[in-house]
């Protein structure tokens, strides 16, 4: 268990960043793994501890496995100079492909093009957590880099070693070893001549920094763009496999729903459908989705599903059903009560955020294939490594019986840290002893993909005439912790994160609870300001010395000329600023209110978002143009 | 149950087996195996499936293939003459206008069906045409940008952005 004091604000945590629980199990099932780990889930994990699991701590599926540091287990380089990479990181539209190609390109000094990626193919990549938590540029970067470095001294030294000169009157060029006087060169396949290159990554071994970047810090465009322009992409969606079945699984009636009886006489009766039942699972494998579809719909299910609660009691549901000792918070300064006595005038609010879907382009898809008891599964996650962890589980073999490939996806958003659909696709291909591919309907995706957190914000502040922050309570009821650390200098605080009972399936999502946490922190701020007549940015840079926020701030409200004009009515200005996962960012916005058109309720007015200034500080930019994107 | 045995795909005679029900998307992902117009929503809400009927956009998954047979189609496969690239193809990889891509081959088609009618649309026409195709990672600017610089209305901006 993790001491709640020692979260502090070098650590970075969210319960939510790893895991959903998987949703059911089989009659064969994963009880007794359960049993040994608790719960089976990890409610807070913060970077620090996550990376003393990578490196080899025990844990959950996925979690047990080190680094390789021999060069061989990243880089290869073929016979004819190409260069293959190999990483467990997954592409799913961030085009961290793109960045990472040029990172390593970058190291090695070879063109963009003789670098290609393998990722998130479990059997060839070295372990990885997952793609999320904004991970990808700041560790997987530097490991690349880390491995190429190495290849390059090993390179040269062997180049060095052909040419009969010494390895430091050698640089790469273009992928050519260059003496000083151009009098000898050679090529990076007359070097490497397809052998493994076996050698151990020294620990403090140097990477080009950024000043010296040449490929990475450009803007590149999607690397392998011109298979998305022509179609020729095979996302998981688009595989297919000799004799190939579709899937199509019938869903309860509610969340956590139990099956009483299913009647599947009618879905049995047609021909060429198989249909499994197991558990809570009922689902078809037919010769194409159009029949799957008619005999799932032919079954006649009967479900138990236990009371919900409605919207409106949604919230105070979850400030009232804590879950055990979960949570979690920055560690308490001063005291809030001392601090409210000191305050001219005291505020209290609350701020709710609501359950979201991901809604990737993408469904939740997978095609699963068993050979044997060696089961390989194509399908569109961001943990391939966590997603065999849970097929291992779930069928009960060992996790090298078990390929996850990961072809790139149609995204994710935090969204697809789970194997169901893989483990669907598995269950139904065990039965019928064919591939079978599943591909989750649009509505499947928005009933029965895990939503991001609904939450509640509880904030009780006090602020001095003279514009000092004085006390800041902020409870946090579900929606996550990250983005709880505040970068306003008030000397009384307590943060606390609680995590509730959620009545529905929740977990990841891009930017996590950053988003809810900006949101009311900043919404509050604006209350205080307010309450004292102070302008918003004068008020945010009176509270805070930290350099890089007052930067941000600074700069956004520069370019967009903030205070020149003044708000009126039906038009207005906005500012917040905010710090997470070691990036600054501070937004200026112009809104105004419009008529609305005669096909819209009269009583709403439009808002119009006339500009937005950003600025962004976020440190070394791999890919500029990327990161506009983003 | 009536059936379609043949279709003009990207000016080529393809024969199926297919129900006249079965939509047109699912034709051509599963039996013709032209897996670029993508399944996003099955409710023509999201453009991923978009390929041209006679010159027309039209949304394949709720198009019974019965409705397209004895008629043009063209899908994101049978934009490229020759080996190179439409302009269209061409003008997304310049302006990076994709992020996932699992929109783009909707897009572009949507696009086409748009420069067909509308040879050099204002900013406004595109934004007009092309609503109702959903890019969830949100590269709407740069689908933009790509549209003008294949329509001749600009080049790519990126180098002095």
């Amino acid at each position: 268990m993790i001491d709640k004091q020692d979260i502090i604000n070098e650590i970075e945590l969210d319960r939510f960043e790893l895991f959903e629980k998987p949703h059911y199990s089989f009659a064969f099932d994963r009880r007794d793994f359960i049993k040994g780990f608790g719960l089976g889930i990890v409610f807070i994990v913060p970077v620090t501890r996550a990376l003393a699991q990578q490196r080899g701590e025990s844990g959950r599926g996925g979690f047990n496995q080190s680094l390789p540091n021999d060069v061989s287990a990243w880089i290869h380089i073929a016979e004819d100079g190409g260069i293959t990479v190999f990483t467990g990181k997954v592409e799913v539209g961030q085009n961290t492909r793109t960045t990472l190609t040029q990172s390593v390109a970058d190291e090695l000094h070879v063109p963009l093009g003789s670098v290609h990626l393998v990722m998130g193919d479990t059997d060839v990549v070295p372990f990885d957590m997952g793609t999320f938590g904004s991970r990808s540029t700041p560790t997987m970067a530097p490991q690349l880099r880390k491995a190429a470095a190495a290849a390059r001294e090993m390179l040269i030294a062997m180049a060095a070693d052909q040419m009969k000169v010494a390895p430091a009157d050698l640089r790469i060029v273009d992928a050519r070893f260059v003496n000083h006087d151009k009098s000898k060169i050679l090529t990076l396949a007359e070097v490497a001549k397809g052998r493994k290159l076996v050698k151990v990554i020294p620990e403090d071994i140097a990477i080009t920094q950024p000043k010296d970047w040449t490929i990475a810090g450009t803007s590149v465009t999607k690397v392998d763009a011109k298979a998305f322009v022509t179609g020729a992409h095979n996302y998981t969606t688009d595989i297919q496999r000799e004799g190939m079945l579709f899937g199509k699984v019938v869903r309860p009636s509610a969340f956590n729903a139990t099956l009483v009886s299913a009647d599947t006489k009618a879905a049995e009766a047609m021909p060429g459908v198989k249909v499994v039942t197991d558990g809570n699972f009922i689902g078809v494998a037919a010769p194409d989705q159009q029949i799957a579809t008619r005999a799932a719909n032919a079954i006649v299910t009967n479900w138990k599903a236990p009371a919900q609660p409605s919207n409106a009691e949604l919230f105070e549901g979850l400030r009232k059903t804590p879950v055990g000792e979960g949570g979690g918070g920055i560690r308490p300064q001063g005291s809030v009560p001392t601090g409210m006595a000191a305050a001219d005038k005291k505020l209290e609010q609350s701020y709710t955020v609501a359950y979201i879907a991901h809604a990737p382009l993408e469904p939740r898809a997978a095609v699963a294939e068993w050979n044997g008891d060696k089961l390989t599964v194509w399908t569109g996650t961001q943990r391939p490594f966590g997603v065999r962890g849970e097929l291992a589980e779930a069928f009960h073999v060992p996790q090298e019986k078990v390929r996850v490939l990961v072809p790139d996806t149609g995204s994710g958003y935090g969204g697809k840290h789970t194997g169901e659909c893989a483990t669907e696709a598995a269950r139904l291909a065990k039965a019928t002893g064919k591939p079978v591919k599943l591909v989750w309907t649009r509505e499947e995706e928005f009933t029965w993909a895990y939503f991001r957190p609904a939450g509640v914000i509880d904030v009780k502040s006090g602020v001095k005439n003279d514009g000092t922050i004085t006390a800041w309570e902020f409870h946090n009821y579900n929606s996550g912790s990250a983005g709880l650390q505040i970068k306003y200098d008030i000397p009384n605080n307590e943060i606390r994160f609680h995590e509730s009972n959620s009545p529905l399936r929740q977990g990841s999502y891009r930017g996590l609870a950053a988003t809810a946490n900006h949101f009311a922190r900043e919404s509050h701020i604006d209350e205080l300001a307010n309450a004292v007549n102070l302008d918003a940015l004068e008020f945010r840079l009176k509270n805070t010395k930290d350099e890089r926020l007052r930067g941000v701030l600074t700069a956004a409200a520069n370019k967009f000329g903030w205070g020149k004009t003044k708000s009126a009515a039906n038009h207005g200005f906005g500012i917040s600023c905010g710090f997470e996962k070691g990036g600054y960012v501070a937004t200026c916005v112009e809104i105004s209110l419009e008529s609305p058109t005669s096909k819209e309720d009269p009583k709403n007015k439009r808002v119009r978002i006339v500009r937005v200034v950003e600025a962004f500080d976020c440190g070394a930019v791999v890919n500029p143009m990327q990161l506009k994107n983003q | 149950m009536a059936k379609v045995t043949d279709l003009n795909v990207n000016g080529k005679k393809m024969t199926v087996d297919v129900d006249a029900t079965a939509s047109l998307l699912s034709v051509l992902r599963n039996d013709l195996h032209l897996t670029g117009s993508k399944y996003g929503c099955g409710e023509g809400q999201c453009g991923a499936c978009t390929v041209l009927l006679e010159g027309q956009p039209v949304r394949s998954c709720i198009t019974q293939v019965a409705r397209a047979a004895g008629k043009q189609i063209t899908t994101i496969e049978g934009l490229e003459r020759d080996g190179n690239l439409h302009p269209l193809q061409d003008a997304f990889i310049k302006a990076d206008a994709m992020q996932c891509a699992y929109c783009t081959s909707g897009m572009i088609m949507a696009a086409a069906g748009l420069l067909k009618k509308t040879a050099r649309p204002s900013r406004d026409e595109i934004i007009e045409g092309m609503n109702g195709n959903i890019c969830r990672c949100g590269t709407y600017q740069r689908i933009i940008e790509a549209i003008q610089i294949a329509s001749g209305q600009t080049t790519t901006k990126e180098a002095a952005r």
